[in-house]
């Protein structure tokens, strides 16, 4: 019996690298198959713990209703801020055509 | 023997030297020496000098120059530094300059420290040795074959070396620590919130800190208290301000109770244990209440950190697309330019933790991985507090071994995740906890021992770590 | 033949009108020069970092607390998914504890639809297709301004209880007047403050399974949400009695066209892979500021209606309701009440406001009650005639205010002094005995022979009450 968890296939590497804008080659793909199957393995001596009274805890801190008032802060200098951007139009930020995966 | 930050700002504060010829002399100092070990990335001499000459401006005219008066300090590049380039050690940031300082760059300079350069790191602070930096390694000053830890190597070298006596760095599961104990000096990653993460580039959100490198814990107290304080900026900065700790550091440890963690000390080289014993005894040799403890728990915490940390990175680095900073690799369309840019830009390690944190993220995975996780975080939380009902501090090693092998443990991300088994613990629970060098390993390299403190103890674990640097061989 | 029943559910996003953004002090204002508007947290920058907009959970609570939700402990959690608007590739949201749940809004008919939830969340920026039609698919580049990019948005999200096209017209319409009653939105569809995207299945009637639903989105107006939801729910059936199936997917509604058509699905893009947001604490208010919120809350469209309502006595006719709506609707209930108040007859308070004021537009709104008062009691005290009161209504909204009797005496509307009156009356008498004597005999139909007479002798100056009242008088 495989357990499904810990059998990280090459389709969802690639399924992984696609969500995440990567582009892999073949071997990467392998390679990081195998090496992220090793990760998992050890992930999977934790995954079998039964944690179910504890709860996840996001923060190691206790704070709670951090709050900033409704008031202006100088925003940045946007001659500055559009110099070091990669490309640009009509003082806007200028990108490829969005294609064929609109949301 | 290079001047400690205390020392070199009485100098400056007493007019006795100028901070201009202090800066001067670190830049020399830097061009004859990093060749060979690589610490820095970039250096920002213009800044460094025009902050200088404020520094001896203010005391010319009376005026409290700060605590840190014309020393210099080593930033890891993953500081945004306005104006100067910040790069991450990522060639999807190479030559980028921030429009904005971190929050710590500011109180920095108020301190009238100096920002002598950016210094190297694995690429997004996701390594144990510097070697995932895209611009090449840095070198142990102790032993230049050897690797000087990660993420914060270039900090951690740096200060070792002599070219500053104080660097930044930070730590998300032992990157200030880890690399202080490979070149012994001394590292701290303080109680989470404690120091503004605005301005740091995050790679894990809740784990990151910035910390304080130094020679001495004395210097290390000196810069944590100029860095620890309330950030308006900063959601998760705690509201507190934190009493000084440079001023009670060498209160000595009397009657103090020490746990030596097992947990944090079996499966490390025989020569490492032997090190961490002998600081126990140093301890006890103070007036400490030593014992021995374990906390199995901790155990735990690699496999949890290495699922909570790529998922939290996953996240934080999909603002690297191309469109309006760093990297753009040009396609047809828009998804097909982020993929072409985060493949060219990104490197191998990046690439896995990215993957490894989509992948624990994703549908169907969340609550065995991601949720289990923060399960275990909350497992690891409680085992610290039980610990920290019998124990003031606890104590261990930093790092499994001595400086290993450039390139001995790139090619096996397992094996160069074991490095961080003992600091891990204290990333998940967001408690203080600091390496502080004590003798060397049968190599002669540097071993540190690892003192832990609950949180809010940063005053406590300093005169910890003080006494141990007093009693170390 | 099937009678098939629609279904559907409307998810409204609603910019609140805070001075600054969600997680960040830049300005929150809209027509601004691109990319003025921006820092390091609201750009994405590497190293930025969100802190909660206090007045932004302030209006996030009374939009709660107006649609009868739960105020809940909440935690705020990053969508994750890649688009250039979208600043660091991850919107931060509220996803398994939303602020608001569990809360139903009653449409004027008396139904009610329930509100799942009303959850905080950031905007995008906004995305310019350049080259070829400016229509996405067809577009060579994209240019973005992130000045709208950390704006604070409401989502609220309704039940899929409602049945008609008109049904859902009139809960967005209800929802904007509640969302502009709470102060925390100007509910301008056309300014994009208020968006609606409704959700649109079909089932056969009776049957309780849900069929499958798409989304439609660009729907910038009450009437093109009525449009494309009767399309939208045509196309489904005509699909399923011809034995296809409804493909579950996002479509854009084309104005132009009549049409919706299929935006790429959205299947990969599913998976978000929601996780609780590291950067911000959770939000909890507590019970003394739920309860200031609550309290603090104020009249809603459907209380100012019934106010009004109350104050004509008696059921309104449709006219009067459909009088009493447009006046809510546009805020102008104060002026009818204020009208009211000093002795203006309801009736006439609310037909003025609902047609003379409410052709005002802007101007209407920001006419002073007083005023108002003033110019309509000129006209049920008998000074003005019904002609003349909408004149000067309508000088006095031209001129965004001033006194309404000054304004009179200027268009020559001043009333008749009453002595003057009577000696016009005279000379007319005077003029036609013969009239007159019939009148005196009971011939009521000179009454209006002599008005006439009389309103031509003072160009129309004289109150035709008073003229009958004084023609009575004499006559014994």
């Amino acid at each position: 019996m495989t357990d499904d968890r810990s059998a990280l296939s090459r389709e969802d590497v690639i399924h992984v690298a696609r969500l995440a804008r990567l582009d892999l080659s073949d071997e990467e793909v392998e390679l990081f198959t195998a090496q992220l199957r090793t990760v998992l393995d050890h992930a999977d001596d934790v995954a079998s713990l039964d944690l179910s009274h504890l709860e996840p805890s996001s923060h190691p801190i206790a704070l709670a209703n951090v709050l900033r008032p409704d008031e202006p802060r100088p925003s940045l200098d946007r001659a500055e801020v559009l110099a070091v951007a990669p490309s640009v139009e009509d003082h806007r930020f200028r990108v490829p055509r969005i294609g064929g995966e609109a949301l | 023997m290079t001047p400690t930050a205390v020392s070199l700002a009485a100098e400056v504060r007493a007019g006795q030297r100028s901070a201009r010829d202090v800066v001067d002399e670190a830049l020399a100092t830097v061009d004859a020496g990093d060749g060979q070990y690589h610490a820095f990335l970039s250096l920002m001499p213009d800044e460094a000098r025009a902050a200088a000459d404020a520094v001896d401006a203010a005391v010319a005219a009376g005026r409290d120059p700060g605590p840190l008066a014309g020393v210099p300090v080593a930033l890891k590049d993953n500081l945004c530094t306005r104006g100067a380039v910040t790069t991450c050690g990522s060639r999807i940031l190479e030559g980028w300059r921030p429009p904005y300082d971190a929050t710590v760059v500011t109180a920095l300079r108020r301190s009238g420290a100096i920002a002598l350069g950016k210094a190297n790191m694995d690429e997004f602070a996701m390594g144990s040795s510097t070697e995932n930096s895209a611009f090449g390694a840095t070198r142990n000053p102790r032993d230049i074959t050897k690797v000087p830890g990660g993420s914060s190597g270039g900090s951690a070298a740096a200060v070792a070396a002599g070219f500053t006596p104080l660097g930044i760095g930070s730590d998300t599961g032992g990157s200030i620590r880890q690399p202080a104990a490979l070149c012994g000096v001394v590292g701290m990653k303080p109680t989470y919130g404690r120091v503004s993460r605005y301005g740091l580039v995050a790679f894990a959100s809740s784990l990151d800190q910035i910390g304080p490198f130094a020679t001495t814990v004395e210097d290390a107290a000196l810069l944590f208290d100029v860095l620890a304080g309330h950030d308006p900026l900063d959601s998760t900065s705690l509201p507190s301000q934190p009493e000084a700790t440079v001023a009670t550091v060498h209160d000595g440890v009397e009657g103090v109770r020490v746990g030596l963690c097992r947990d944090l000390v079996d499966g490390c080289s025989p020569d490492v244990v032997a090190r961490v014993r002998e600081a126990a005894d140093a301890l006890a040799g103070a007036g400490a209440k030593v014992e021995e403890v374990s906390v199995p728990e901790f155990g735990y915490g690699l496999s949890a950190y290495y699922l909570i940390a790529p998922a939290e990175a996953s996240s934080n680095l999909a603002r690297y697309d191309g469109v309006r900073y760093g990297l753009r690799v040009n396609a047809e369309d828009v998804a097909a330019m982020n993929t072409a840019t985060r493949t060219a830009g990104f490197g191998a390690e990046v690439k896995r933790r990215i993957m490894l944190g989509t992948y624990a993220l994703s549908a169907g995975y969340y609550d065995a991985y991601y949720a289990q996780a923060q399960r275990v975080r909350t497992l690891v939380m409680q085992a610290f507090d039980r610990a920290y009902s019998s124990y003031d501090v606890l104590l261990g090693a930093t790092a499994p071994t001595t400086a290993f092998d450039v390139g001995a443990k790139v090619d096996d991300p397992m094996a160069m995740y074991m490095n961080d088994v003992c600091t891990i613990p204290s990333n998940l629970s967001g408690h203080p906890a600091l390496s502080v060098p004590f003798g060397g390993g049968e190599d002669g390299l540097p071993v540190g021992v690892q003192v832990l403190a609950p949180a809010l103890q940063e005053a406590l674990l300093f005169r910890v770590a003080q006494v141990i640097e007093d009693g170390a061989p | 033949m099937t009678d098939w029943e629609m279904v559907i559910g409307l998810e409204v996003h609603c910019e609140l009108q805070t001075a600054t953004k969600l997680f960040c002090g830049c300005r929150n204002a809209f027509g601004d020069e691109p990319n003025v508007n921006i820092c390091p947290t609201c750009l994405g920058l590497p190293g930025s970092l969100p802190v909660l907009n206090e007045q932004a959970v302030e209006f996030a609570m009374r939009i709660g607390a107006a649609l009868h939700c739960e105020i809940r402990p909440s935690e705020f959690a990053r969508k994750n998914y890649f688009y250039p608007d979208q600043a660091k590739d991850y919107q931060i949201s509220q996803y398994d504890l939303p602020l608001n749940a569990d809360g139903w809004l009653e449409l004027p008919d008396g139904s009610r639809v329930g509100v799942t939830r009303a959850h905080m969340e950031e905007d995008t920026g906004k995305l310019t297709h350049i080259g070829a039609s400016g229509r996405i698919n067809a577009a060579l580049a994209a240019l973005v301004d992130y000045n709208r990019s950390g704006v604070p948005l409401v989502e609220i999200v309704s039940e899929p209880d409602i049945r008609t096209a008109a049904q859902a017209r009139a809960y967005a319409s209800e929802l904007r007047g509640i969302l502009v009653a709470t102060g925390a939105s100007d509910g301008r569809m056309e300014e994009g403050s208020m968006r609606v995207d409704a959700n649109v299945s079909v089932r056969p009637a009776g049957t309780e399974a849900f069929g499958t639903r798409c989304e439609i989105k660009n729907l910038n107006s009450l009437r093109s949400l009525v449009r494309a939801i009767e399309y939208e729910a045509a196309r489904q059936i005509a699909l399923l009695e011809s034995g296809d199936t409804v493909t579950q997917e996002t479509r854009h509604w084309d104005e132009s066209a009549g049409r919706t058509d299929s935006m790429r699905s959205k299947e990969e893009a599913n998976d978000y892979r929601y996780f609780p947001e590291p950067d911000l604490v959770p939000l909890a208010p507590d019970a003394a500021w739920q309860e200031k919120v609550r309290a603090g809350l104020g009249a809603m469209p459907a209380d100012r209606r019934a106010v009004l309502a109350a104050a004509l006595g008696g059921a309104p006719t449709e006219a009067e309701a459909d009088q009493i709506h447009a006046v809510v609707d546009l805020g102008l209930d104060t002026l009818v009440t204020t009208a009211a108040d000093g002795g203006v007859p309801v009736a006439l308070a609310l037909a003025r406001a609902a047609n003379e004021v409410a052709a005002g537009g802007q101007a209407g709104r920001a006419l002073d009650p007083e005023t108002y008062a003033a110019a309509l009691a000129l006209e049920s005290g008998g000074q003005l005639s019904a002609t003349q009161s909408k004149a000067v209504l309508g000088a006095l909204l031209e001129r965004g205010g001033g006194d309404p009797a000054a304004v009179a005496k200027e268009m020559g509307f001043e009333a008749l002094a009453s002595d003057t009156l009577g000696a016009v009356l005279d000379e007319v008498i005077a003029a036609h005995p013969d009239e007159w004597a019939r009148f005196v005999e009971g011939d009521d139909k000179l009454m209006g022979f002599f008005t006439g007479a009389v309103m031509k002798a003072t160009s129309g100056k004289a109150n035709g009450k008073e003229v009958a009242a004084e023609l009575r008088s004499r006559r014994g």
